[in-house]
């Protein structure tokens, strides 16, 4: 879904180009649907200008330019991770500390697409140990746009949805040098927070550098148990810059470089001693380039080192290595058109990802060598795909189809990896091509107070690298091995969805549902007569094919606008999902809520906010879950801005989450291990303009 | 700026991604000598001929050895491609002596060079030791050899070679055929002989023999689709298929099976009982 008036990014509108949406439209029917539709001679050319904002997708805002909105977050040098846990759609998935995984629609990486500014970035750790969301940080974000379903299909094919990353960019406005400098201490682990960033922009031109350093040590639960092997220590550079080179042309470029060492996942056998991604890219925009609006062409790649190692854990059965390194190149050529009621959006993009991970196990008889096998056998897979969206007004209400078609193709390229696999699957072939399809329609209509929009979609994955490809992956949660299968079908998606809103002066309530159908859903299913690898292991599974699984959600989302100053949120969602025999799918949400008081005035600011959990009551032992006990946690803050001199602002921000110091644990938290105790926070930013 | 520049670059994006494999094929080397290729691990002279005996491995090993033979006329400086040869290999223990498995001895294509196995039971030492006893006729001519030789366990000291009394009484000698191992399934013999008595050691048919692969340095955990190995009447061995999941010490269990499907000898490994009392191992 695109951002209409009103949004974050620049939309330029433009007149009469019908001709163009005649081409778009040739191309729709040659792909998958089919669809007619008349747009007349005399609407106005700005039309666009007045279609209704479908905010069906949800945007974070994570750092921001303005003053008062940088005062209504709650933790300014928050993880990222934190900002996305905060999103109504998003839940974490934690290992640790640092790097949780995010889910959308109880649903995590392998049924995502996750990107960053558009590019797709894979994991290098075969025990989700890095989500792409660790290899930035806010210090270079601007915001996370968090899509739900065949909505993410703009980033890439997914089942669940999608998360883009935004980078923070100048851009071309004269606004000369700015300067800040960040700082945050967090007193449950004692993390130190260190960031400074310099920027220039005019015109014709900017840049952008900034850096930031976090530290921390172990965490306490609550109850005052310290959690071993949950300290971290990270950083991360990046710098974009652009040039205009005349009124429609521009050429921009970013690099992120990020470092994170002495990795603690206490919830995992192993830790982490070096996790490096390096990401660039370089992107040509033109305004008016062959009649299009907004055209951008992007070449982009990045390089992930992950370094897994159990050295410093005290005993372990047998010692352990597990690198892994992910490479993706890409490229993104997009284009946005507006005409008359129509405001189309045109992709092409493609990727070539290769993915090796190893293990090295150390024996303890030291006369006999280590041992030594791939986890993932250097999957080579190249990925192409093109996006299609139009959004257009009808009579009464507003219509969204998108459609994507991609080819998909693996290849095992390491001969040693392919004879691993051919252990299990003597005939498989070195390579495999697989398309992969979405589509989907949405309507929008307001009736009065009232707003409805509903959608259907149907879409695809591939199997993961893991899910197709992975040797003897240890699983600590349900303490299996994993074998994936070349042979596995694409996973499907059948999805209804709908959200009705009401809206008043003060109040606005929501209900939003969707219910998903996957026929051939992928999981891990025990096979009998497999011996374990891993020493301690119970049994292994293969990632198999489900007839179908079965998903649906819903959200009841308010907000109260109790006076100017004072606003008041409360969220309760409620999930479920369970396979073709009824047995319920791991990492499902129980009931949960979360409700907050945002008190703003002048340069002050204070919130209070609470969030738990019902009773895990639907879990699956298969996959080591037990019956997380319900909890409710509550969090204050408080927020000044000092204005010093003309144009100069200092922010200060404390908090206390966790008031009460509760220990607990929730169904997203591997292996049940508890979350941070009280945490008192503050953080300080000082901005020279 | 033009974009065209930025297309040329997709495009040689492109083109990288269509990733070439290389395949680069060994060149063939010609050479005078047809076994230099292997090591000359004995050059006997006597009878006015020089015996040389090769093989692939350095030393005589315990276990299944394959042995190349050359004899060359010293007067006419020529390797003689017409002679017929017999070994029979006989270890002079401090209380008696025996002989062990071995072959006939075949011209290979290769016309001067002949070729044989043989299986020692055990490495020599000080006291006891191997003596190779060749009986070569060239031209109608029958001429004798006994030579003393030197077998050495295997330098990674790994298992090959079984010898052992069934649950029939019976001497039994196992040894697996030469191979190097990989991740992946391996194909995988052994050959399987009776001892008749202190000198005759008949291949042993239709048996079968039972493996099961394990790494006692990891849990001792095994490996699927393993296959049994059954006796193929083409070379006399037994053949099967052993899966390895990755480098590193492994010990492949047996169990020897008579044509009635009898264990004869070895065990079940299990939780209690770590590993079979008839075992390879190998290491890579
Ligand atoms: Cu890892
Ligand atoms: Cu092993």
């Amino acid at each position: 879904m695109k951002f209409h008036k009103g949004c974050l990014p620049e939309q330029v509108t433009k007149g009469h180009q019908n001709k163009k949406v005649s081409v778009i439209w040739s191309a729709l029917v040659l792909m998958v649907f089919t669809f007619t539709n008349v747009y007349g001679q005399t609407e106005n050319p700005f039309a666009t200008d007045s279609i209704l904002t479908v905010q069906l997708d949800e945007v974070i805002l994570i750092k921001s330019r303005m003053p008062e909105d940088y005062q209504k977050q709650a933790k300014p040098l928050a993880s990222i991770d934190d900002y996305l846990e905060k999103s109504h759609k998003v839940n974490m998935m934690k290992r640790g500390a640092y790097a949780w995984e995010p889910m959308i629609n109880s649903m995590t990486s392998e049924r995502l697409t996750v990107t960053i500014d558009g590019m797709r970035i894979f994991s290098a750790c075969t025990d989700k140990m890095d989500p792409i969301t660790s290899y930035v940080d806010v210090s270079n974000l601007h915001y996370a746009k968090v899509t739900s379903g065949q909505e993410g299909a703009e980033l890439g094919s997914t089942i669940g949805g999608g998360i883009d990353l935004q980078l923070d960019k100048s851009g071309f406005e004269n606004r000369g040098w700015r300067t800040s400098f960040e700082s945050g201490f967090e007193a449950n682990n004692m993390q130190r927070i260190l960031g400074s960033e310099i920027n220039y922009s005019n015109e014709s031109s900017y840049i952008d550098a900034d850096v930031i350093y976090r530290k921390a040590e172990n965490y306490t639960a609550g109850g005052g148990e310290e959690v071993a092997f949950s300290q971290f220590e990270k950083y991360n550079l990046s710098a974009n810059g652009g040039i205009q080179l005349d009124e429609e042309e521009s050429i921009e470029a970013s690099f992120i470089y990020d470092e994170a060492r002495n990795v603690g996942y206490p919830a995992l056998p192993m830790d982490v001693s070096l996790a490096r991604g390096i990401i660039g890219s370089a992107e040509y925009k033109n305004q008016g380039f062959m009649g299009l609006d907004d055209f951008k062409s992007k070449l982009y790649f990045n390089t992930i080192t992950h370094m897994m190692d159990d050295s410093q854990r005290p005993d372990v059965p047998i010692r352990m290595d597990m690198p892994g390194w992910s490479d993706t190149y890409g490229f993104i050529n997009q284009a946005q058109l507006e005409a008359g009621k129509h405001s189309v959006q045109l992709k092409w993009d493609g990727f070539y990802n290769r993915s090796l991970a190893e293990m090295t196990m150390y024996p303890n008889d030291p006369n006999q060598i280590p041992m030594f096998m791939l986890t993932w056998p250097d999957v080579r897979t190249l990925n192409t795909g093109i996006y299609l969206e139009d959004e257009f007004e009808l009579k009464e209400g507003q219509l969204n189809l998108g459609a994507r078609i991609a080819y998909q193709g693996f290849r095992v390229a390491d001969e040693f990896g392919l004879n691993s696999l051919r252990i299990f699957y003597p005939d498989l072939e070195a390579s495999q091509t697989r398309f992969l399809k979405s589509i989907s329609a949405r309507y929008y209509r307001k009736l009065g107070d009232f707003e409805v929009s509903s959608g259907v979609s149907f879409g695809e994955r591939a199997p993961s690298v893991s899910e197709g490809f992975g040797f003897y992956l240890f699983n600590s949660f349900d303490n299996h091995d994993y074998i994936g299968d070349p042979n596995l079908k694409n996973e499907q998606s059948y999805e209804i969805n709908g959200k009705l809103s009401w809206e008043s002066n003060k109040v606005n309530v929501s209900l939003n549902g969707n219910y998903f159908h996957m026929p051939n859903f992928i999981i891990g299913e025990i096979t009998q007569g497999l011996s374990t690898m891993t020493i301690g292991a119970a049994g292994v599974k293969t990632y198999t094919n489900l007839e179908y699984a079965t998903q649906y959600n819903a959200t009841l989302e308010s907000k109260w606008n109790v006076s100017s100053n004072l606003i008041c949120n409360a969220v309760v969602g409620y999930h479920r999902g369970f396979d073709n025999d009824g047995r319920n799918l791991p990492f499902i949400s129980p009931l949960a809520y979360s409700a907050s008081l945002e008190y703003a005035k002048k340069s002050f600011t204070a919130a209070f906010r609470l969030s738990g959990a019902a009773d895990q009551v639907n879990f699956n032992p298969e996959f080591g879950e037990d019956r997380t006990a319900a909890y409710t946690v509550f969090s204050v803050n408080m927020g000044k801005t000092f204005k010093l001199g003309n144009q100069n602002f200092m922010y200060t921000k404390i908090g206390v989450e966790n008031l009460f110091d509760t220990w607990y644990s929730t169904f997203t938290d591997w292996a049940n291990i508890p979350r941070m105790g009280r945490n008192i926070y503050a953080t300080l930013t000082y901005n020279i303009n | 700026m033009n974009i065209i520049k930025f297309y040329t670059l997709t495009l040689f994006i492109a083109v990288l991604f269509t990733a070439c494999s290389d395949n680069t094929d060994d060149p063939i080397v010609i050479d005078e000598n047809p076994l230099a290729e292997f090591n000359l691990l004995s050059s006997f002279n006597v009878n006015g001929h020089t015996l040389e005996v090769y093989s692939d491995q350095n030393q005589y090993t315990t276990g299944y050895n394959e042995l190349f033979f050359r004899i060359k006329d010293n007067e006419t400086d020529s390797y003689v491609s017409n002679a017929t040869l017999s070994m029979n290999p006989v270890m002079h223990m401090e209380m008696m002596s025996h002989s062990c498995p071995k072959s006939t001895i075949l011209k290979t294509n290769e016309d001067s060079v002949y070729k044989g196995f043989s299986i020692f039971q055990m490495p020599g030492n000080a006291t006891e030791y191997w003596e190779l006893n060749l009986e070569y006729g060239i031209d109608g001519q029958t001429y004798n050899l006994a030579e003393r030789i030197e077998v050495k366990a295997p330098a990674d000291g790994k298992k090959r070679v079984n010898v052992f009394t069934g649950l029939d009484e019976a001497r039994y000698v196992l040894a697996m055929m030469p191979m190097t191992p990989d991740v992946k399934v391996n194909d995988f013999s052994a050959m399987l002989f009776k001892m008749e008595n202190m000198m005759t050691f008949p291949v042993v048919e239709g048996y079968s023999i039972e493996i099961d692969p394990r790494m006692p340095g990891m849990g001792n955990h095994s490996s699927p689709n393993n296959e049994h190995l059954v006796f193929d009447t083409s070379n006399a061995m037994y053949k099967g298929k052993l899966s390895l999941t990755m480098t590193g010490y492994w010990k492949i269990n047996l169990k020897v099976k008579n044509t009635a499907g009898e264990v004869l000898k070895g065990e079940d490994v299990t939780e209690e009982n770590e590993a079979s009392s008839l075992f390879f191992e190998m290491e890579f």
